[in-house]
């Protein structure tokens, strides 16, 4: 047994030590911390800040953003902001897509299905970078994934607007945000206080909005994420239990052998 | 191989027996006799097969939704992680699965540095065994850029073009390598291919190292050689198969904490933004396994000697048989060697640590100590050593662990020499 409490300890070190690796190099300045519904051995998101989120991604983000990789029907799937179908099929229905060719061997348009992918802002990257003064907005589908720090950093990144500090120079179109890699931004504060009005009554502040947003964007980046805290969870008491039924199991079969296991 | 003949029951069994001998080779490995002291640091062979065959089992089906397309597989991994059923556990399990996997081979390994296994007569135990960890850096390379992120991207760059330091043909052979001039689609699907066919050569591989093992049968934690069967050996069924599996079970637990709770946290943040030829991103760095070698790589001024050197730090490891002079296997008898030892493994765990930072400054030097520190190990320490050392006695038996002492048990371990050493 202790042979074994002395490999479970080492192996928890290594574990642990990379952990620490993979937080160590710092930022310039400390990410603020969040205390995300989403984050703990439980987490689950909170279905009104992912409805909202949405609000705020369809209203804002939406207009450079995209979020190639999800399609609307997931809109109204579980674990999710989970709007209703009727809901979803709505959402889909005010945006445009190409489909074709028809019969007559023409493309034509139709509003989108819950099967269609969100429709992009921009037909191509170039389009992009193009109409974005040289900078592409990047997709946001696994953004938080795609970012040290993930959901802290995004919201860091909209919380961190401000005035350069003195002997900052800026180009035309360059912003200071104290978040960001290099203290530079392409993109302006997309935020303002009540730059969209909340269905359910929430006062629309900036703080809200990007807490909210970033929920939506946690969630576009891990949309199982409550299944694998569910079912994680439950593997963990099934391999728990296992473990100690093998190991009265051993014991009994070694107490035939006079070397102790 | 067998130690006794083996005559199924069944009439049945005995037909098909002498004409394919299964049922011979089956008794063997249960009655198999194994050391009865081995210690839990022996657990590890049982849990790398196991991660072996979970990695290609997720791995083939993960296969069935792939697209090994410059232009489709980064979304092909995101239709896996989104739409595919379960798909997120399979592919979260498959990339943790390769961490786990490593983490388990270096335990492996350390092992058998501890307690001499790799000394006569057990050289081509040891030696098959390199060969696995080479062919399965070489894969786990080449899965990692299968995403085509970021990292996967840059990454090959990286990798390949150390080719391109050898002289005259590198170029050729780093385009041969690519086919093209640049790490693109061909790359691709050749590295999908190749990612492919190695963990089956790892499985031919791992049938050869377990059936060397059965030759000489187990080393043993005071490494001496034992009578088989005796009182100092016990049948591998039940007893050695029980325990790995409880030491599987706690490692598994391990495993499932990353990949529910921590999926991405051994993974670069990078490799979930699309690869992208124009940008290159801040810090190139390898997976975790691969950073002491990819220290030794940086740590030496010259293009052609750091790839040489990265080689040669594999293959010293190859050599280690002959390199180690000293007749006495385990480190619990060799007290200088064991400062050396842990002297070794933090030097390890140091070129692990600057390999992931940037190569300038104190990074630097503290990497080309460490480098030429690794060199000396088996190159100086090692051969010098085995001649100069005074070894402590080794016991007779593991039953009488003590030079002529007492066969009971229950006496030995009470005895504080022998807690001592173990």
């Amino acid at each position: 047994m202790r042979k074994l409490i002395k490999l479970s300890f080492f192996l928890i070190l290594v574990s642990s030590l990379f952990f620490t690796k993979a937080n160590a190099a710092g930022e310039q300045h400390d990410l603020l911390e969040v205390d995300w519904s989403f984050k703990s051995f439980f987490g689950k998101f909170d279905r009104a800040s992912l409805q909202r989120g949405y609000q705020v991604y369809t209203e804002v983000c939406a207009s450079c953003h995209s979020l190639k990789h999800l399609s609307y029907r997931n809109l109204a799937e579980k674990g999710g902001p989970e709007f209703t179908e009727l809901e979803a099929k709505a959402i889909a229905s005010n945006f445009e897509v190409t489909d074709g060719p028809n019969s007559d061997g023409e493309m034509f348009e139709r509003p989108a299905k819950l099967s269609d992918k969100f429709v992009m802002p921009y037909a191509n990257v170039q389009e992009a970078i193009a109409a974005n003064g040289g900078a592409y907005p990047p997709d946001m589908s696994v953004l938080v994934k795609a970012r040290k720090g993930g959901a802290n950093y995004i919201y860091s990144v909209l919380m961190g607007y401000d005035e350069p500090p003195a002997g900052m120079e800026l180009d035309d179109g360059v912003y200071y945000n104290k978040y960001m890699y290099g203290n530079k931004i392409k993109m302006s504060s997309p935020l303002d206080d009540d730059i969209v009005e909340y269905a359910d009554g929430t006062k629309a502040t900036v703080d809200q909005m990007a807490k909210d947003v970033t929920t939506f964007l946690q969630w576009t980046a891990e949309p199982h994420l409550e299944t694998r805290h569910k079912l994680g969870f439950r593997v963990i008491i099934y391999l728990s239990v296992l473990t100690i039924l093998v190991y009265f199991t051993m014991k009994k079969i070694w107490s035939r052998i006079e070397t102790k296991v | 191989m067998s130690d006794h003949e083996y005559t199924p029951k069944s009439k049945v069994g005995k037909w098909f027996n002498d004409r394919l001998p299964l049922l011979t080779l089956a008794n063997h490995l249960t009655d198999y006799p194994t050391p009865k002291n081995l210690n839990y640091w022996w657990t590890f062979g049982g849990i790398l097969t196991f991660c072996l065959i979970t990695q290609i089992i997720t791995g083939i089906v993960l296969g069935m939704h792939y697209v090994a397309h410059a232009d489709l597989a980064f979304q092909s991994v995101e239709h896996i992680m989104r739409d595919v059923n379960y798909g997120w556990l399979i592919r979260y399990v498959h990339a943790n699965g390769a961490s786990m996997f490593f983490l388990a081979v270096y335990i492996h390994i350390f092992r058998s540095l501890y307690y001499g296994s790799y000394k006569s007569p057990r050289e081509v135990i040891w030696i098959i065994g390199m060969l696995i960890y080479f062919l399965m850096m070489a894969t786990a390379f080449m899965g990692y850029v299968l995403p085509w992120g970021q990292m996967s991207f840059w990454g090959a760059t990286v990798i390949t073009n150390l080719f391109s330091a050898i002289p005259l043909v590198g170029e050729s052979i780093t385009n041969w390598l690519w086919g093209g001039y640049s790490v693109d689609n061909p790359t691709l699907t050749r590295f999908f291919s190749l990612h492919y066919l190695f963990p089956f050569l790892i499985l031919g591989l791992v049938v050869l190292h377990i059936w060397a093992l059965h030759v000489p049968g187990n080393n043993n934690p005071i490494g001496i050689d034992i009578k088989k069967p005796s009182k100092d050996t016990v049948p591998f069924h039940p007893y050695i198969v029980i325990k790995d599996l409880f030491a599987l079970l706690i490692f598994l637990l391990i495993f499932a904490f990353f990949v529910f709770f921590s999926p991405n946290i051994l993974g670069h943040a990078d490799n979930y933004i699309e690869a992208n030829p124009l940008v290159t991103p801040a810090h190139i760095v390898p997976e975790w396994y691969l950073l002491p070698f990819y220290a030794i790589l940086r740590s030496v001024p010259d293009k052609l000697l750091g790839v040489i050197a990265m080689f040669a730090a594999i293959f010293v490891l190859v050599i280690l048989p002959w390199l180690d002079t000293s007749k006495v296997r385990s480190t619990v008898f060799r007290p200088i060697y064991k400062q050396f030892y842990w002297f070794l493994v933090a030097d390890v765990l140091i070129l692990g640590y600057v390999g992931a930072m940037p190569a300038e400054g104190l990074y630097l030097l503290i990497a080309r100590v460490a480098t030429a520190y690794y060199f000396a190990h088996f190159l100086i320490i090692l051969p010098f050593l085995g001649l100069k050392e005074k070894t402590t006695p080794l016991p007779l038996s593991i039953t009488e662990p003590i030079l002529g002492g007492s066969p009971d048990m229950a006496m030995a371990r009470n005895n504080s020499n022998y807690k001592e050493k173990l």
